[in-house]
Order: C-alpha cells, then sequence, then structure tokens
C-alpha cells in the first residue's frame, strides 16, 4: 500500500490541519452506498454518490449488487439526528440505479443498541429498496446485552450456529463472517478457532478461479489496531484464500471509504449511512464527527453537487485486482 | 369473633415483623456510622475511561458514567462484573467488598481499558 495513493482513496485529502474537508467529502457519502459489479471475474466498486458521473455501460456485468453499512438506527446525537432519513436517501439511489442490483449486502452495526424497534426500522426501510434479498453480517452494536441471540434469530436464519455462511450468486463465491463477538480486552475484532476452521472447509473443494467475496463488519486489514480498526486472526482466515485468483473483501465499522491491494486481495471498507468517524489517528478517539445541526442538511443535500467537481478523495473506487 | 382472632393474630405478627426490621435497620445505620460509605466515580469519554486506573478502600461503590456519543460497556476481564451497555450519560455502578486489582474493558470497544485497585 505504501506510496500507492490510488489504492488508497482517503489519502486524497486537502493538507488543511483539520479534518473538516475530508469530513464533508465523507458526508457526501452519508446516507449512500457502494454499488459492486462483477465484470470477468473483477470486482469493481462505485461510490453511489458519484452515480451521475457513471456511464451505464460499463457499470454492466456479470452480477451486481450493492454495499451498505453502519446504518445506527436509533442513533440520535448532533452528527446525525434523523438517522432513517439518510438510510431511506440509500435506498432512493439504489431504487435510481440503471440496472437493479441483484442484492444487498449489509455489513453490520444495523443497529445502534440492539434494540428490536431499531432491527425493525431498518428491515422497514430495505423493504422499498427495489433488490429484495439483504444479505447481513453483525456488526458489534448488533449483539449487545444478549451475545447476538436477536441478531442471530432474525438476520443469520440457515447461517452457522455462530452466524457465519456462504453463498454462491453466478459463480462467485460469497462468504459473510462475524468477527464482532467475544472481543477480548484490550483486542481487536476476533474471528475465532471454529470459524477458522469452518472457512477452511467452506473453501477448499472451490476451483483457484472462483472469484471470492468475503464480508466482514470490522475491517480484516489493520486499518488502526490503536483503534481496535482490524481483526486479529484475520491473517489466518486469509491465509485459506491465497490460492483464488480474486478475491475481494468488504467490511464497514470504519465510517469511511479505504482501498488497498494487497497481492491477490482487495479491500474496501464502506461509509456509513448514519455518520462519518475521523481518519485514523487524526482526532483524539473514533468518536462520531460533528458540525452544527442546521448545517447537516445543507452538507448532505448539496455535496452530491459539491463533489462531482472535487478531487477524488472518496470518489469512485474503480479498482481491479492485481 | 373469629374473624377478630384472626386480625389481632395478624397485626401481631406484624408488629414483630416491623421490628425486625427496625432493628436491622438499626444495625445497618450503626455500621455505616462507624466506616462512611466510600465512592468513586470514573468518566467515559473519548473511547476511555477516565482515571483508567483507580484506588479504593474496601467497600467502595464505583460509578461508571457514558459521557460519550457512543454506548460503551463496563465489564470485568475476570468477569466479577458486567454492566449492561450504557448509551450516553447511563450509569453502572458496583461496590468492591475484596481487595484486589480488578481489570475491565469495553466489550464493544475492546481497545477501552482499565483498572480498580482495592486495598
Amino acid at each position: 500500500m505504501a506510496g500507492n495513493t490510488k489504492d488508497e482513496i482517503v489519502h486524497d485529502h486537502n493538507h488543511d490541519g483539520i479534518d473538516r474537508r475530508g469530513f464533508l467529502k465523507c458526508m457526501a457519502w452519508a446516507g449512500t452506498g457502494a454499488f459492486c459489479v462483477m465484470q470477468g471475474g473483477v470486482l469493481k466498486s462505485y461510490s453511489m454518490s458519484r452515480m451521475g458521473e457513471m456511464i451505464p455501460e460499463s457499470m454492466k456485468g456479470e452480477l451486481s449488487f450493492v454495499q451498505i453499512s453502519d446504518s445506527h438506527m436509533g442513533f440520535n446525537k448532533a452528527a446525525n439526528p434523523d438517522v432513517a432519513a439518510t438510510l431511506k436517501a440509500a435506498v432512493d439511489k439504489i431504487n435510481a440505479l440503471p440496472a437493479p442490483p441483484e442484492f444487498l449486502l449489509h455489513t453490520g452495526d444495523i443497529s445502534h443498541l440492539s434494540k428490536p424497534e431499531e432491527f425493525d426500522g431498518v428491515e422497514q426501510i430495505l423493504k422499498s429498496a427495489s433488490a429484495k434479498d439483504v444479505f447481513y453480517v453483525p456488526g458489534e452494536h448488533d449483539v449487545l446485552n444478549d451475545d447476538g441471540k436477536q441478531y442471530l434469530d432474525r438476520f443469520a436464519k440457515g447461517a452457522q450456529p455462530g452466524g457465519w455462511y456462504s453463498f454462491e450468486k453466478k459463480g462467485v463465491h460469497f462468504v459473510g463472517l462475524v468477527n464482532v463477538m467475544n472481543l477480548k480486552a484490550g483486542g481487536l475484532g476476533t474471528l475465532g478457532r471454529e470459524q477458522l476452521e469452518w472457512l477452511e472447509k467452506d473453501v477448499k473443494h472451490l476451483k483457484s478461479s472462483t472469484p471470492i467475496i468475503v464480508f466482514a463488519h470490522i475491517p480484516l486489514w489493520a486499518v488502526y489496531p490503536e483503534w481496535g480498526w482490524g481483526t486479529e486472526d484475520s491473517a489466518q482466515a486469509l491465509s485459506y484464500l491465497k490460492k483464488f485468483g480474486s478475491v475481494t473483501v468488504l467490511n464497514g465499522h470504519i465510517h469511511q471509504t479505504m482501498q488497498k491491494v494487497e497481492g491477490n486481495v482487495t479491500f474496501h471498507t464502506a461509509c456509513s449511512t448514519a455518520f462519518p468517524q475521523p481518519k485514523p489517528g487524526e482526532a483524539p478517539s473514533p468518536g462520531p464527527m460533528k458540525v452544527p445541526a442546521e448545517q447537516l442538511r445543507s452538507v448532505l443535500g448539496i455535496t452530491d453537487v459539491s463533489y462531482v467537481r472535487g478531487q477524488h478523495a472518496l470518489g469512485v473506487v474503480d479498482s481491479t485486482l492485481a | 369473633m373469629r374473624r377478630r382472632v384472626f386480625i389481632a393474630s395478624f397485626l401481631a405478627t406484624a408488629i414483630l415483623s416491623f421490628g425486625g426490621f427496625v432493628s436491622e435497620h438499626m444495625s445497618l445505620a450503626a455500621s455505616a456510622q462507624e466506616k462512611p460509605a466510600s465512592t468513586a466515580e470514573v468518566k467515559i469519554d473519548n473511547f476511555s475511561f477516565g482515571p483508567a486506573a483507580i484506588k479504593v478502600p474496601v467497600g467502595t461503590t464505583v460509578t461508571w458514567i457514558n459521557r460519550d456519543d457512543i454506548p460503551h460497556t463496563v465489564v470485568s476481564t475476570e468477569k466479577v462484573f458486567k454492566s449492561k451497555v450504557l448509551d450516553t450519560d447511563e450509569k453502572f455502578s458496583y461496590t468492591f467488598t475484596k481487595p484486589g486489582e480488578y481489570p475491565y474493558f469495553c466489550s464493544i470497544h475492546p481497545k477501552m481499558t482499565g483498572k480498580v485497585v482495592v486495598q
């Protein structure tokens, strides 16, 4: 990754000291998701807030889907007092796509406090999306107080008892992993031995030409371990995927987009539909970033236009796998 | 007549129980006077416990209060105590009755760690 700013989208920030510009750019993504399309076994990912710039022909492929993340339904603090509205905005964008995606992936933190009404709220809003199937993985906010029982009952039917699962779509092998349970003091996200053993078996029989897409909430690469933005045993998981020519890892959790290419693996993180978080190490803590309430709406409202002309810091993520 | 006997015995029982309650209450009050209850507070802010380590005498009730915009938990590493999730401004208290070191962390953000030393 070092020295390759093309691969890490957030590197392209304006060096203005404080993070306001970066924040505004990220807000352009609030209420949006990423449109992903497989073309010749290679996954390309586009910011939904810049769809206007896309040529519909270039967005056609064997399979398309949309990743959304970190809806945090129930959050109502200054950074975004109306997370339902920004999630609805994401659904509107999904429904405006020239060709409807096959399904949605939600990479966790569906709810803010694991409350039934928060899960209900997200499910209700996503019902109006053109894509009817939604594949979820839990975030740490979805498994509070009950070791994830509620999440598992609701969103993990047909999954392994721990909530992880895999499925095939048009020759692409998707793997949903859970790395927010049984977190240890001082540690990062964790997959655990049982899940790793399952993963090894799950991909063993696949041909090395099978495109693999892994999705989980906490990044499966060390984005910023000081803030817990990484997964303890992700290297072990990735070692099982070495034989594959095309591996894409989709994560949420950090409320901003980042991309990294390492060997055969491309890593993406998605923005939140609720509120942005600071860039790694650029604030005392990873808490939500705020602007005065009267600015939030205007920022949300105009950024789609403003940042079309802007730099590509958080713009199109248009990558090929090495 | 039967009813009156019943009431009388009920009253006697009530008085006896009340008496028991009073004496118990008094003894509690007396011990509290000998040894004033100690309290301490730990503030959760900016994804950290402040102070991260505190020393308190045996019998201290420590209260954690979440001043962050994001929910946190207070969970003993050795499973001695465990809070429910604390949203902004919510509190959790635990009374430490035995001396020792009690490391704890936020189970949602496990990089957040702290320690209570009870002497």
